[in-house]
């Protein structure tokens, strides 16, 4: 390795970071950051930017979003941030990295207990949290939350870690409902029927159902649509079609129901596409095709879901409010320590 | 006659005192993260800490501990027996395995966790032949324990980190003085003896660094641990971070970690305190390799096929054949070419200023009298200690605070703003990389200058040359060998990072490593095979490069003739 190759990378990558002002310095742009993987909304970005003449910037980033633009401050090129559960979308609003926005259309579009009162974020999309079932070994047509702790599923049960988001959500949700002594024996109940340690992601409980791991398991909706469309090649198309979906509920209650949501950046240097990429999102058009492109439950009422969604069943969304899910999530963290559920 | 020696005295202080305060400033810039962590340490984290004593640090320590016990141990037995192997018998495949065994540097620990859990799968194609073969039809009629376990983790992550042991185990075999091995020999030692008890000892520091770098990547590991749920404190640190909101704790844990980190490294030093470990000056010629025949040469051939398949060829060719199956259904991402010349140009600039600053840092200690470079330098090997994405959160806040100061500086000044001049570029990329990898160029670095003679330094400063001028003549050209191991070493683990890559870099930035994380939190990861093949070609070769190399390392150690290969 000599050094005209070591200069050379350096002037490259004095021209990618250049390139890199010069765009988000140019006249019609929006720039997003995103926890949601930019091939899932690529197709709605396109249209977007064919739409409106505005080209969007999108930095995929996972952990840590809001660490970032909050260290970036007054000068952080954010306008949008998109994020993906709860607990994450309103963790943004604390860390005080949004504002609100309010329009016609964004509040015509979603619904009211979809969106923050002020503004601060809005829901884009809903994934119902379900129980895949081994069509070969499971009879049961219908499962409650509550079920899943009973020991007649010993030994029988697939999740990813407790930990994960969707299941902290879940639990939290749970516990809003019975309180934090239930939640931790219920916990207790479901760690003790596991099949296999809480690991890897949802699709690896159908995988591990085909596999003969396990009889049930719980995982998001839209996987059941990734798997079942071939959109992840054929072996994934042999789990989806290993399983039978149940629409689980809580007792008198209904499907835990988690979002996927987006706000404006509290130091949005183009502010007004900002709230046009966030119009656009909710539009009639954006949500058929983001109900499509991810097997996602679209937020505005009245859009249509995919069909493999669809021939699930009708969903009956649980009804505890969305923020104080939020709110106890961490105590719901806490609690599946305490049950020792990743153990 | 004393008044000129005390002045030459204080002109070699005031000479080295500026390559001192290199080392010291460079020890500021890879502490500047760790001291933004204690900062935000410091903030109100609630009652986090009974909850962690009760619930979490028992196991979470446990399953720590369990897992670097186990791959320390394991990778230092792979490490260490193959690298014995291959410098100190002859046996069929021996030439071959000498570089080969390197390639499992080349996968990364996440991707050999998610093509172990396809390949060990009930439906993956080990499980699918051994019934196969027994005649079940049944998919429960038989099954291999499920490879999501601390066991399985360990075996898994040792698969890919014994490198790091073998690479400087081998080269410290190859370099140890026939003489020695000789001697141990002719009083009658057995081959098994006379590594136990004189090859080995002898190679200790080597080894221990070596095996300490595997164990901190398995630490600092995240996304394996994650596909086969080992609950490790690094584990916590996130869970805490992301589900609790809890940064301050979370920093909180990072740093109690790093601090036992600290406190190991310290302690195996302190532990050879006493020993010196440096040969006689005059190298003999090398130890002659004990040629194995029958039953013996067919038991080394094994060993040391064994680590090879199971850490590169296994993972490598399932990678290969999902790539295929891929390709072929949806065709190559066009994305692709560019995400890989993303990856290798960070990584080239990252290694170019590691190999620059480890330079600094070894020569600093070199001309060290006083113990404050040697400290300097080991405080700016901390970064390797710290998870990546801890690492990169703690860059963040001072980066972004040097960034909107020089930009407000320059509004006043100029009235243009400079932007976020590093945090929005690639530069904070690179520096991420350069102060989570220093301590790999350091190491190899000052290693390399311990085998140079400081006669020889006397001998270019008697003749006028300056120190710089020293580094730039006679030490850079001496060190070559070891520069080049260690940019590879820098350049492959950049290659494969992937936690502060994906906080870190810049809009409309995609590498490798953040184009598999994309597809695999998709749930997709076969889908990231492509780029994962692509990893570890790109990985391929510069470690070939590296097993080529390492060989003319031992010549221009002061060895000639008699090669031992």
């Amino acid at each position: 390795m000599n050094f005209s190759i070591h200069s050379r990378a350096f002037a490259c990558a004095a021209a990618i970071a250049a390139a890199g002002f010069a765009s988000a310095a140019g006249a019609q742009e929006v720039n997003l950051y995103t926890t949601r993987e930019p091939g899932l909304i690529q197709p709605l970005l396109d249209a977007f930017t064919k739409d409106t003449k505005i080209k969007v910037n999108a930095v995929f980033i996972k952990d840590g979003l809001a660490q970032r633009v909050k260290a970036e401050g007054a000068n952080s090129p954010a306008d949008v941030l998109m994020t993906v559960d709860i607990g994450n979308l309103i963790d943004t609003v604390d860390q005080d990295v949004t504002q609100a926005v309010s329009s016609e259309a964004l509040s015509s579009a979603v619904p009211a207990h979809l969106r923050d009162a002020n503004g601060h974020w809005y829901a884009l999309s809903l994934r119902a949290r379900l129980v895949y079932a081994s069509k070969e070994r499971v009879k049961e047509a219908a499962i409650t939350y509550e079920d899943l702790a009973d020991p007649k599923w010993k030994g029988k049960i697939c999740i990813r870690s407790g930990q994960h988001p969707y299941n902290t959500a879940l639990v939290a949700a749970f516990l809003v409902r019975y309180g934090e002594a239930k939640t931790e024996e219920w916990l207790k109940g479901i760690k003790a029927n596991l099949a296999r340690k809480p690991a890897g992601g949802d699709r690896e409980v159908a995988r591990d159902i085909l596999g003969g791991i396990c009889d049930i398991g719980v995982a998001n909706s839209y996987y059941v649509g990734l798997m079942r469309s071939g959109k992840g090649g054929d072996e994934q198309k042999k789990w989806g079609e290993a399983i039978n979906v149940l629409l689980p509920t809580f007792q008198g209650g209904g499907t835990h129901v988690n979002i996927s949501g987006a706000s404006v950046a509290k130091n949005a240097p183009n502010k007004a596409n900002a709230t046009k990429l966030l119009e656009y999102l909710v539009s009639n058009e954006a949500q058929s095709l983001y109900a499509q492109a991810n097997y996602e439950y679209p937020a505005r009422s009245g859009a249509r879901n995919d069909p493999i969604i669809e021939a699930l069943g009708s969903l009956k969304s649980d009804t505890t409010d969305l923020r104080a899910i939020a709110k106890a999530r961490k105590q719901a963290s806490v609690l599946i320590d305490k049950a020792g559920f990743d153990n | 006659m004393q008044a000129i020696r005390s002045l030459a005295r204080t002109a070699r202080t005031s000479d080295g005192y500026g390559w001192t305060m290199a080392a010291l400033l460079i020890a500021a810039v890879v502490m500047s993260p760790v001291t933004a962590l204690i900062v935000i340490a410091f903030e109100d984290s609630g009652d986090l800490w009974p909850h962690l004593a009760a619930y979490v640090l028992p196991f979470a320590l446990q399953q720590t501990a369990a897992l670097l016990l186990g791959v320390g141990l394991l990778t230092f037995m792979i490490g260490a027996g193959t690298a014995w192997l291959v410098t100190a018998c002859k046996f069929p495949g021996r030439s071959f395995f000498d570089w080969a065994l390197l390639l499992p540097l080349a996968v990364p620990t996440y991707i050999v966790a998610f093509a172990y859990l396809d390949v060990l799968h009930p439906l993956g194609p080990i499980q699918t032949a051994i019934r196969a073969l027994l005649g079940i039809t049944d998919v429960r009629g038989f099954s291999l324990p499920d490879v999501r376990s601390l066991p399985g983790c360990i075996l898994l992550l040792s698969f890919v980190l014994y490198p790091y042991v073998y690479l400087p185990a081998r080269a410290l075999f190859l370099m140890q003085s026939a003489s020695v091995l000789e001697v141990a020999r002719t009083l009658g030692a057995s081959g098994a003896r006379t590594f136990f008890r004189v090859a080995l000892p002898l190679a200790r520091p080597a080894i221990v660094v070596g095996a300490t770098l595997a164990m901190l990547e398995a630490l600092n590991d995240i996304g394996a641990s994650e596909f086969l749920g080992v609950r490790t404190l690094t584990v916590s640190i996130y869970a805490t971070w992301l589900n609790r909101s809890s940064l301050p704790g979370a920093a909180q844990i990072a740093l109690f970690m790093l601090a036992a980190v600290v406190l190991l490294v310290l302690a195996e030093r302190w532990a050879r305190r006493n020993q010196r470990y440096s040969g006689g000056t005059r190298k003999s010629h090398p130890p002659s390799p004990l040629q194995l025949s029958g039953i013996s040469a067919f038991g080394a051939f094994v060993a040391c096929l064994l680590p090879l398949l199971a850490g590169f060829v296994i993972p490598a060719a399932h990678l290969a054949h999902e790539a295929w199956v891929r390709i072929a259904q949806f065709g190559l991402s066009p994305n692709l070419i560019l995400e890989a010349r993303n990856s290798v140009l960070f990584a080239a600039a990252a290694t170019a200023v590691t190999l620059m600053l480890g330079t600094v840092l070894a020569y600093a200690v070199r001309l060290d009298r006083t113990g404050t470079a040697i400290s300097a330098t080991r405080i700016a090997s901390l970064g390797y200690a710290i998870p990546g994405t801890v690492l990169a959160v703690g860059l963040l806040t001072p980066l972004a605070a040097f960034d909107n100061f020089a930009d407000s500086v320059s509004r006043q000044l100029f009235g243009i703003g400079t932007g976020l001049l590093i945090s929005g570029s690639g530069a904070a990329l690179v520096l991420a990389y350069v102060i989570r990898f220093l301590t790999i160029s350091t190491g190899g670095i000052e290693a390399g200058f311990a085998k140079i003679s400081h006669n020889l330094d006397a001998a270019a400063r008697n003749l006028g040359e300056t120190k710089f001028g020293t580094v730039r003549r006679v030490h850079l050209p001496l060190l070559g060998p070891a520069l080049g191991a260690a940019a590879i070493l820098v350049f492959v683990d950049c290659m494969k990072e992937l936690p502060a890559t994906l906080l870190l870099r810049p809009f409309g930035f995609e590498t490798l490593s953040t184009h598999i994380y994309a597809e695999a939190s998709r749930g997709t990861y076969e889908d990231g095979a492509v780029a994962a093949l692509l990893i570890v070609l790109a990985g391929l070769v510069p470690v070939i490069l590296l097993a080529r190399m390492s060989r003319p390392l031992m010549v221009l150690s002061g060895r000639t003739g008699g090669s031992a290969g």
